[in-house]
């Protein structure tokens, strides 16, 4: 059996497991084995990549399968992992991973919590492995609805309105997608023979610019809704909010991806005229979001609005660099989608673990948290210097990346935006010191807080895999750099026909 | 004519025949035991549908007045499946007391109608066709006034009968241009004969509007909330899968085969029809608490979106709408079967009244959930790939600008759908509807409907079957 198709395969008989589980411990052990084991499964995976790569097979994707699915349309199933994907699919099994421990306690319907996360999560595998469009859409949509349930149901304050406003924004972004997809599979044959959906055979062909022009936008704008695109971001702040732990988790380190990772595979790769042609308009766009994302968050009073901007910024900047479309810039930006993953998975982690002990989110009610609960303070100023881009860990190397090649761009547009795009770097720092500054250092404000306990073990364990993570990146880059930039090689092919650069 | 040549009708002579087996039965049953005659009914039933499952060959008959192709009898054999799945769930409401003594009636009137569709979806000239569509009305008006005791139901088949007078009315007049135009009532002559002149374009609108009502798209779909909401559950799912799927087929065959020479002309109309029938049902379902009304108006954007999938090129557009009556029946009829279940149970039918069915009834509230998610399209229901396909096809004639307008209308529709989700799940309710055990037709019928929902996507024979099947969509010469 193919390895990459374990990779929805384990999360679909942890689901069934889950079915035969009495309480909330059973839910809890069946899953966290489940998601262990597609955690060993994925570094397996970026070994055995690894080891490919060394010996010297060049193909573009690698474990290609195919299984022919609805044969007179040409629908297949077709799965292959490029570097990028094999990454993506790393940062998927370790934030899961992560988030199965930060909720480990949560005991009302917790069966339901566990089968719709990982539902949502083995949407979010096989949007990675998939190869052919309409699989992509099915595991797309498929990664989008359990968020319905999972922020409606167990989410706080405002849940329901926010998870409606969720889903019908990212369905609505869907809507757009299919036209996007529509219009490449009627674009796929120019020459005549079948039509087809697989994303390397219309890679292959060149699409008639005017349909480029129309359909561009569509599937650029359909992906972009989840990436947070400015202004279609406003379903994240929100949705994030009211998510509970592990699904703010999930969203934002990995679903808040599937955004960017489509972007590029679909709308620039097999468009690249259209997208050299648009750039600009989505470039400014994004600009906003980096700029208006890191603003939002200085105002914000909500420990978890706060990270909600951060990722709307920063998800900014991983579309941003995308549309700089050079080799750097590219590389900066999956670079900057896996950092970003891990270390706001890791805010999200610790503001829930913050909340279930002071029961408010509100920083101007907490301080002083340093001096009772030193393990988790000390991982949030980790996760904070990480989000600000300290060298050493992984948010200063994608930054650096994106930023260098954004700069490769002589003209003065693309000077002018770097430079404001650069600048919410600064901004970044304020509010992240300013968080740390109000919320762990000085005097304790609340006497009830003498109490706390620090971290149990399954908090322990969820956040250190975490912090593992972005410091392996931030040591290590390179071998992640490379994994990337080898695979980046057939995109930028593409868009170097149009290109100069 | 050979005799054995009548066995091309097969489908329409067992229903027949069974429909003779119950009358005979209703004379001779002893007063005491009449519910007895509900098991007995849905299994001869569950046997005619079997059997319309063994291959029937092509032909026509009575000089091309009706014929059968493989299209026609697998619609056929669709139809079967939804009546059988509807005898299943109707059980519990036909053992109330008021309905003792016509618990066959109801088995005969509804075979009845069916014959009348069957006909109907056969038809080789514009009369059969005709008669069809009358055999298979007038009985329902009467199905739907069966609670006469209620004044609901009286009414309902009161506005059903007179909106199917007029459109029947309507119809018949634009039949009557079509044939004053071309002089023949047969499909295959008229072929030839239709131009995008004035009196055949009138006479096809007229035609149009009237097979509207039948399939309730709007501007003609006043009759439907009310109707569905007076009528007694197991009709009104009738009337929106079994109705609904019968006259949208034959509009289909018609449409590309009779119609092809004026297809840029109802491919306006029908493009204007089917974006005001899927945002008119969408807007009115957004506001409804009644459950039955809500379905209704949900049904009515659900044939918008078929509508959609016959703007495509004919082959594709012939199979997907099938597919999509094969899985809207499972779809829809899983979603009235919960809401049989639910009210026979408790005699609640509103939005409202279910806030917290899931903590009660798990199973139950699941499979509403899927049903719904089926209906909004999402995978990994076979609604997902309904509406995928539909929308497939009508790209494949460059619609695209439709296809992004369905799609946002089946975005809206999602909103409507997720507030029932969030009443079963989310909403907290002091008083929920008690914990309840179905009888075991009633489970048999939900447990049929799941995999019936399940399956369809996933095993892609089935739409490749219907893709072949609908290369021929006539074989009148």
């Amino acid at each position: 059996m193919n390895i990459l198709s374990l990779f929805v395969l384990v999360p679909l008989l942890t689901i069934a497991g889950n079915l035969f589980t009495r309480d909330f411990k059973g839910a809890r052990l069946v899953s966290a084995v489940g998601m262990g084991i597609q955690l060993i499964l994925a570094f397996t995976l970026i070994l055995l990549y690894l080891a490919a790569r060394k010996s010297g097979i060049t193909d573009e994707m690698l474990w290609m399968a195919d299984y022919n699915w609805f044969p007179t349309l040409n629908i297949h199933y077709t799965i292959g992992v490029d570097g990028i994907a094999v990454s993506m699919i790393g940062l998927t099994a370790i934030v899961v991973f992560a988030g199965i421990f930060a909720s480990w306690e949560l005991e009302f319907l917790s069966r339901e919590f566990y089968i719709s996360l990982i539902l949502l999560s083995s949407g979010v595998f096989g949007f990675f492995i998939s190869l052919d469009l309409f699989t992509m859409f099915l595991f797309y949509e498929l990664a989008v609805i359990p968020m319905y349930l999972l922020i409606g149901i167990w989410g706080t304050g405002p849940k329901e309105k926010s998870a409606m406003k969720l889903t019908l924004m990212l369905m609505g972004g869907s809507a757009l997608l299919m036209v996007g997809i529509f219009g490449l599979y009627y674009h796929s044959a120019p020459g005549g023979g079948p039509l087809t959906f697989n994303i390397l055979e219309i890679a292959k062909v060149h699409i008639p610019i005017e349909a480029q022009r129309f359909f561009f936008p569509f599937t650029f704008v359909g992906f972009g809704v989840l990436g947070a695109l400015f202004p279609l971001h406003t379903w994240s702040p929100d949705g994030h909010a009211s998510a509970p732990t592990a699904v703010s988790m999930l969203h934002a380190g990995v679903l808040m991806k599937l955004g960017g990772y489509g972007c590029f595979r679909v709308a620039m790769f097999l468009m690249p005229q259209a997208a050299d042609e648009m750039a600009w308009i989505f470039i400014i766009l994004t600009t906003i979001s980096v700029v208006y994302g890191a603003f939002g968050a200085i105002w914000q009073k909500d420990l978890k609005y706060i990270n909600a901007y951060s990722s709307v910024s920063h998800c900014g900047l991983v579309l941003f660099a995308l549309l700089m479309m050079n080799k750097t810039a590219m590389d900066g930006a999956i670079l900057q989608m896996i950092s970003h993953g891990l270390m706001t998975a890791l805010f999200f982690a610790l503001i829930g673990m913050i909340y279930g002990r002071t029961h408010t989110r509100l920083i101007h009610e907490m301080g002083g948290l340093m001096k009772v609960i030193p393990f988790l303070s000390v991982v949030y100023v980790i996760a904070g210097l990480a989000s600000l881009g300290l060298p050493g860990l992984s948010g200063f190397v994608a930054e650096m990346t994106v930023f260098v090649g954004a700069f490769q761009h002589q003209d003065l547009f693309h000077r002018v935006v770097t430079i404001t795009a650069a600048s919410s770097i600064v901004v970044t720092a304020v509010y992240i010191l300013r968080v740390i500054g109000i919320l762990l250092l000085g005097n304790i404000k609340n006497p009830h807080y003498e109490a706390l306990t620090d971290a149990k073990w399954h908090e322990r364990l969820s956040t250190i895999t975490l912090v593992v993570a972005i410091a392996a990146i931030g040591i290590a880059p390179l071998w992640l750099s490379d994994m990337i930039q080898h695979s980046l090689t057939p995109i930028l092919n593409k868009l170097a026909l149009v290109s100069p650069f | 004519m050979e005799m054995s040549q009548l066995l091309l009708m097969r489908h329409e002579l067992l229903l027949i025949l069974s429909a003779l087996i119950l009358l005979v039965v209703e004379l001779a049953a002893h007063d005491d035991h009449k519910t007895s005659i509900i098991p007995w009914a849905t299994g001869l039933f569950a046997l005619v549908t079997l059997v319309g499952f063994l291959p029937v060959p092509e032909g026509t008959l009575f000089g091309g007045a009706y014929q059968s192709t493989p299209l026609t009898s697998t619609i056929k054999n669709i139809l079967n499946m939804a009546v059988l799945i509807v005898f299943l769930q109707s059980e519990g409401w036909l053992k109330k007391e008021e309905n003792y003594d016509r618990i066959s009636e109801y088995f005969l009137v509804v075979i009845a109608t069916l014959i009348g569709m069957n006909f109907m979806v056969s038809a080789g000239d514009f009369l059969t066709l005709y008669i069809g569509l009358e055999t298979a009305t007038i009985p329902l008006a009467g199905l739907a006034a069966f609670d006469k005791y209620k004044s609901r139901s009286a009414e309902a088949g009161i506005k059903f009968i007179l909106s199917s007078a007029l459109s029947s009315g309507v119809l018949l007049f634009g039949l009557s241009l079509l044939y004053g135009a071309t002089g023949t009532i047969y499909f295959s002559d008229m072929i030839p004969l239709i131009t995008p002149s004035p009196l055949i374009i009138l006479g096809f609108i007229f035609f149009l509007a009237g097979m509207g009502f039948k399939i309730s798209m709007v501007p003609f779909h006043f009759w439907t909330a009310d109707v569905y909401e007076g009528s007694p559950v197991g009709i009104t799912s009738y009337l929106s899968v079994v109705s609904k799927g019968a006259a949208v087929f034959i509009l289909g065959i018609l449409l590309f085969t009779v119609f092809k020479t004026i297809t840029q002309q109802w491919h306006t109309l029908l493009y204007v029809l089917a974006v005001t029938t899927m945002t008119i049902g969408n807007l009115f379902a957004l506001r409804q608490d009644n459950l039955k009304r809500f379905l209704a108006f949900s049904s009515i954007a659900q044939a918008g979106f078929i509508l959609v999938g016959l703007m495509g090129p004919e082959k594709m557009g012939m199979a997907t709408m099938v597919y999509f009556i094969l899985i809207y029946v499972f779809t829809n009829l899983a979603a009235f079967g919960v809401v049989t279940a639910v009210y026979n149970a408790s005699g609640i039918e509103t939005i409202s009244g279910y806030k917290g069915l899931y903590h009660t009834n798990p199973k139950l509230s699941l499979l509403m959930m899927l049903s719904l998610f089926s209906l909004a399209g999402i995978p990994p229901v076979a609604g997902f790939f309904g509406k995928f396909f539909i929308f497939t096809s009508a790209a494949g004639n460059g619609y695209y600008i439709l296809v992004l307008l369905a799609v946002l209308n089946a975005t809206i529709s999602l909103y409507y759908y997720l507030l029932v989700v969030r009443s079963m799940l989310i909403e907290k309710n002091e008083h929920p509807v008690a914990w309840f055990k179905s009888s075991p037709m009633m489970r048999l019928s939900l447990l049929l409907c799941l995999a019936g929902m399940v399956v369809i996507g996933f095993a892609s024979g089935i739409f490749e079957r219907l893709l072949s099947m609908a290369g021929t969509l006539s074989i009148l010469s």
